[in-house]
């Protein structure tokens, strides 16, 4: 038998996994490059760590989604974070360490990581 | 940790009748093969509502919406989408792609007009994991009620709301609760109408399916509320599906102690079993269901005592349908006047309707009280195939009636359906175009409900017989004006006469048609044609001499040998052999044959 309280542990525990399931308007969307050169770069563990850090951190508002080649192969991982007001901030090689600077400063603090952005003539 | 992506597929039963179960068994196999399977979510859930397009697949969180899949697409979704992130267009629908890529579903016209009240789950969760279903606020609101309210508050607030009975009658469900708390008696019921016996109408089969948590919570907030301990379900056998997921659904409830003696250490017991109706339409009929819960024939009995006096077991007893329990969680949840915000001045809420007949979008909606026929059809149905035109809707099932089209623009609520002579019924909604002819549709519903009469009161088991032959003898070509007056007082002795709601409301149909389309009636009987070329008896094929070329291919294709003629010669159809089966008029290249 459970109690009220485990039942809020189990709602807690998985609400953010459901959410999945529903797009919001104030989403932000992580957009990672998972085509032939993204994955060959290390993009999936790239998106691992995303997911990760929103589980953890219980980032209910935030979406990790997948997308195809954009031509500058040679910058895999690239990872796209879209906020609700459409600007869009491209960041390049990602790493999985990278990651978690990404989400503490730019996701959740709202500071563009500038070390990792796209060289401005590329 | 989260799951890159989710990908669910529709097991209800309109899907799962095309193979959706194949489809997950390929996604599968297939996620294990990309050893994705610890990434990636399969979730087998209810009813997306675009019926039509099934087998639906949604992936999220892109939220792609792939539709008509087959398991030899799987491999496909996965490689493409699934590793690479590359949607594959050729599987959405088509509503949904955008030049720069997707567009939400959200966003399509068949969801952009909808709001998802008692349908809030169905689609979202696994049917059969209760943890997904705590997760969406799950058994949040029993918590509430026993917790933080007394019973006479949970019944002032399902009042407040202003919901009325979705199973058709429209009733109070608050005045029903009060009036069943008010009862006395040692021992109380809590009931759940899912006899759901309309022809076309699914709506309580798919929240059964895809949200069974709901009701079982609902039903233990009614319990609490009431002051019952024992409820019962009683649900058709032809549901295998939302029999197995409800079953499933109790067990899981028992087993976490949300179900049985002392629910969660609260002091409050209740517990709920299935019961399964035979097949039979008056066993949804409330006196009659109950009567078959207590294991005997399924025939109504007069009222009153109504059920909240003296119901199941001579006890008194709640009775709703699934789809006033869907609503029930939401309302404690958000309040009652959240709820009273939706709808029209009497009828609150939303609606759910299981779209049918000649309707692009077939499915299940669920719209808000108020909305028109005309954005229901047009704007969510996708309007009328083939280019034809729109003729009527009908509406309530057997017990209902129709709405003509000049009536499209009416908005849909309790009230204004009944002042045009229709109903809101359980929520079938059957769309009709210019090839339907109205006095068939008449009849084929008076079929029904003659057929399913249980035979106990005279004017529905006779008074409903004579009326059907009155219509068999005007389809056939024999029907005589006086039989329209003649029709006209038989309907009106069925309902006064009648037992049940299902005599009292079976002429229904018939009054309906000879209200909006006593044109096709007076067509039928006088010039004894049937304007839509649906009635064969009133039909004849003959060849239109100056446009046939004598190719003989209508002669060769007739079943009866009933067309002669010589090659490059004028054809003729001989009347008495003809069967009037058309089949000469799709042969025929050069349009030559005309139905009359």
């Amino acid at each position: 038998m459970k109690s009220f309280a485990e039942l809020q542990q189990i709602r807690e525990r998985l609400k953010n996994e459901v959410n999945q399931r529903e797009n919001g308007e104030a989403d932000i969307r992580i957009v990672v490059g998972m085509a032939t050169c993204g994955i060959a770069a290390g993009a999936r563990p790239v998106l691992t760590a995303f997911n990760h850090e929103i589980d953890v951190r219980k980032l209910s508002n935030v979406k990790t989604v997948q997308t195809g080649c954009i031509g500058m192969c040679r910058l895999e991982p690239i990872v796209d974070v879209i906020t609700p007001d459409g600007k869009k901030v491209t960041y390049v090689k990602v790493t999985p360490e990278k990651v978690v600077r990404i989400v503490a400063e730019h996701i959740v603090n709202g500071k563009i990581v500038d070390e990792f952005l796209m060289p401005a003539n590329s | 940790m989260l799951f890159r992506s989710h990908i669910l597929i529709c097991g209800g039963t309109g899907c799962s009748s095309s193979r959706s179960k194949d489809i997950f068994a390929a996604f599968e196999d297939g996620l294990k093969t990309q050893s994705l399977d610890k990434e990636v979510k399969l979730v087998l859930t209810g009813c997306f509502g675009l019926c039509a397009l099934g087998p639906v697949v949604i992936v999220y969180p892109e939220g792609s919406f792939y539709s008509k899949v087959t398991p030899d697409d799987v491999r496909e979704i996965i490689s493409e989408h699934i590793v690479k992130g590359r949607i594959v267009k050729r599987l959405l629908y088509e509503e949904t792609v955008k030049q720069d890529g997707i567009q939400s579903l959200n966003e399509t016209n068949f969801y952009k007009k909808q709001l998802r009240v008692a349908l809030k789950n169905c689609g979202v969760i696994n049917p059969e994991n209760i943890d997904e279903y705590i997760a969406r606020d799950g058994y949040k609101a029993y918590e509430k009620v026993v917790t933080a309210m007394t019973p006479q508050q949970v019944v002032d607030e399902i009042k407040a709301s202003g919901l009325r009975g979705r199973g058709g009658g429209g009733f109070s469900t608050g005045l029903k609760w009060q009036f069943t708390k008010d009862a006395q008696g040692d021992k109380k019921f809590v009931c759940c109408n899912a006899d759901e016996g309309d022809p076309g109408a699914f709506m309580d089969r798919s929240v059964l399916e895809g949200d069974p948590h709901c009701v079982i919570e609902a039903m233990m907030i009614a319990g609490y509320a009431v002051g019952s301990d024992q409820g019962y379900v009683y649900v058709r056998a032809e549901y295998p599906i939302a029999v197995q997921r409800l079953q499933v659904a109790i067990d899981q409830a028992r087993e976490y102690g949300l179900l049985g003696k002392n629910i969660l250490g609260t002091g409050h017991s209740f517990d709920l079993e299935i019961r399964l109706g035979s097949g039979a339409f008056v066993c949804g009929e409330e006196t009659a269901l109950m009567t078959s819960i207590e294991g005997h024939r399924g025939e109504p009995r007069p009222r009153p005592p109504f059920p909240a006096i003296k119901g199941l077991f001579g006890k008194p007893t709640l009775l709703n349908n699934v789809e006033t329990y869907a609503n029930i969680t939401q309302i404690i949840l958000n309040g009652s006047k959240w709820f009273a915000a939706m709808g029209t001045e009497k009828s609150k809420g939303t609606k759910v309707f299981a779209l049918g007949g000649k309707i692009a979008n077939t499915g299940l909606v669920e719209i808000p009280m108020g909305t028109t026929l005309r954005e229901i059809i047009e704007d969510i149905g996708g309007g009328i195939p083939n280019g034809k035109k729109f003729k009527a809707a009908q509406t309530g099932g057997p017990s209902g009636g129709c709405i003509p089209a000049e009536l499209i623009d009416i908005k849909i609520d309790y009230d204004n359906l009944i002042s045009i002579g229709s109903m809101m019924g359980s929520g079938g909604l059957i769309v009709m175009d210019e090839d339907n002819c109205m006095v068939d549709i008449a009849k084929f519903f008076l079929e029904f409900t003659v057929d399913e009469s249980c035979g106990k009161c005279t004017p529905c088991r006779i008074g409903n017989k004579r009326l059907l032959e009155l219509l068999d003898k005007i389809t056939s070509g024999k029907g005589e004006p006086s039989d329209i007056p003649k029709m006209e007082e038989l309907c009106q002795y069925i309902k006064d006469n009648s037992l049940c709601g299902l005599g009292q409301t079976a002429p229904n149909p018939v009054l309906s048609t000879l209200r909006y389309f006593k044109d096709e009636y007076i067509a039928h009987i006088e010039k004894k044609t049937c304007p839509a070329g649906v009635c064969k008896a009133l039909l004849n094929y003959s060849v239109q001499a100056d446009k046939c070329i004598g190719c003989t291919l209508c002669k060769r294709n007739c079943p009866v040998a009933a067309i002669s003629g010589e090659v490059k010669a004028v054809h003729t159809i001989d009347p008495a052999k003809c069967i009037k089966c058309g089949v000469c008029m799709e042969k025929c290249p050069k349009k030559a044959i005309v139905r009359r």
